[in-house]
């Protein structure tokens, strides 16, 4: 019941959102506005709670709402079979070179690592 | 035989079928992935769009008919971008402490990312409509649409980069953070969610989040921070340039 007040607020904020960017022409996605919008509402509690208990539950099933979508690339069959192997080399590597570069970017600005956890890491 | 045949279309053609399958062999695709310690290449996803699609080519069911069905779980992705408020919520205070790093790192690998897919692309000779989808592919799939559709892109193809790109980073993000000595403490765990979440959005955070706590965490923080720079960003580069 819980899940379903918080399904509510999730949905109402992401339809302000709609409304609002097309209404207003901002370059944001309608979801990406509610998200914002979502941001502010938590302040309260009448919010926190259902909207804490619903998306729980699809932030933690996040990787099956990619299922349908996935499943698309056999509309792109003659594209795939055309470029498969290249676009697959790039996907690979830019993703590659984005994960180094943002883990790198944090290792380097951390704050000292423990002792600890450098004797983990050599051990 | 023929009547299992009339049985086959009748149903293949409702969409009770589309949402049926992909729930079922999602579920059984994650009971393989548990049985297996969770080995990266036993991804869910990977596994359960590889039998789907094929399933589908092989029995010449058209996408459509299996989307009328599998739409009502796709609905679901546009909540779950409001919900990512509730992970940043949740690590606000950090967030607050630490905001001029982990902006630094989300803005250094969201560049990096587009920038060397368009380039590559580019190199390799891809069509400009291929090297246009794939700039947006570490956001979220349906914010990744969004975005190919404003530049140029085809909405369709940036939506399977965005999960294909989502499950490379699942697959490789372990061996990557092991070869860089990046160390398993609570920072380091959240350095590896968060890289994960910045190019490899929802489907990397929900690797991490299956591995980590603090590593879901800042996955999660970093799909949300992504989502907003990208839609800001890769718009507007393109009015600029």
């Amino acid at each position: 019941m819980l899940a379903l007040h918080g399904m509510a607020w999730l949905l109402a904020l992401q339809s302000l959102g709609e409304l609002l960017a097309r209404g207003m022409h901002l370059s944001l996605p309608g979801p990406v506005i509610g998200m914002l919008l979502l941001l502010l509402a938590l302040r309260w509690s009448v919010a926190r709670e259902p909207v804490a208990a619903c998306a729980n539950v699809l932030l933690s099933n996040l990787s099956l709402l990619f299922v349908p979508v996935g499943v698309g690339v056999m509309t792109h069959i003659s594209l795939v079979s055309q470029y498969g192997l290249r676009m697959l080399a790039v996907v690979v590597l830019s993703t590659v070179a984005g994960i180094v570069v943002t883990v790198l970017t944090l290792h380097w600005l951390r704050d000292r690592p423990t002792a600890s956890a450098e004797d983990d890491l050599h051990a | 035989m023929p009547k299992f045949v009339e049985l086959w279309v009748y149903l293949s053609a409702t969409p009770l079928f589309g949402l049926t399958a992909t729930l079922v062999v999602y579920l059984l695709a994650q009971a393989l992935y548990t049985r297996l310690d969770q080995a990266p290449w036993a991804n869910p996803v990977l596994w359960t769009v590889i039998v789907l699609a094929g399933g589908l080519l092989a029995t010449d069911v058209p996408y459509p008919t299996y989307f009328a069905g599998a739409q009502f779980i796709h609905f679901l992705l546009g909540p779950a971008v409001v919900a990512l408020a509730w992970p940043l919520w949740q690590r606000r205070d950090e967030l607050r402490q630490r905001w001029p790093r982990l902006l630094l790192a989300a803005l250094a690998g969201g560049v990096v990312a587009s920038g060397s897919a368009f380039l590559l692309a580019r190199l390799m000779g891809l069509p400009p409509e291929v090297s246009l989808s794939l700039i947006p592919k570490s956001v979220t799939a349906p914010v990744a649409m969004g975005i190919a559709e404003k530049i140029g892109g085809i909405p369709a193809l940036a939506a399977v980069f965005a999960v294909i790109t989502g499950l490379v980073g699942a697959l490789t993000g372990r061996y990557l953070f092991d070869a860089l000595r990046i160390p398993t403490d609570p920072e380091g765990w959240a350095a590896r969610g968060f890289a994960l979440g910045t190019a490899s959005h929802g489907i990397g955070a929900a690797r991490a989040l299956q591995v980590n706590a603090d590593a879901g965490a800042y996955a999660g923080l970093a799909l949300g921070l992504q989502v907003l720079l990208a839609s800001l960003l890769i718009p507007l580069a393109f009015r600029l340039l």
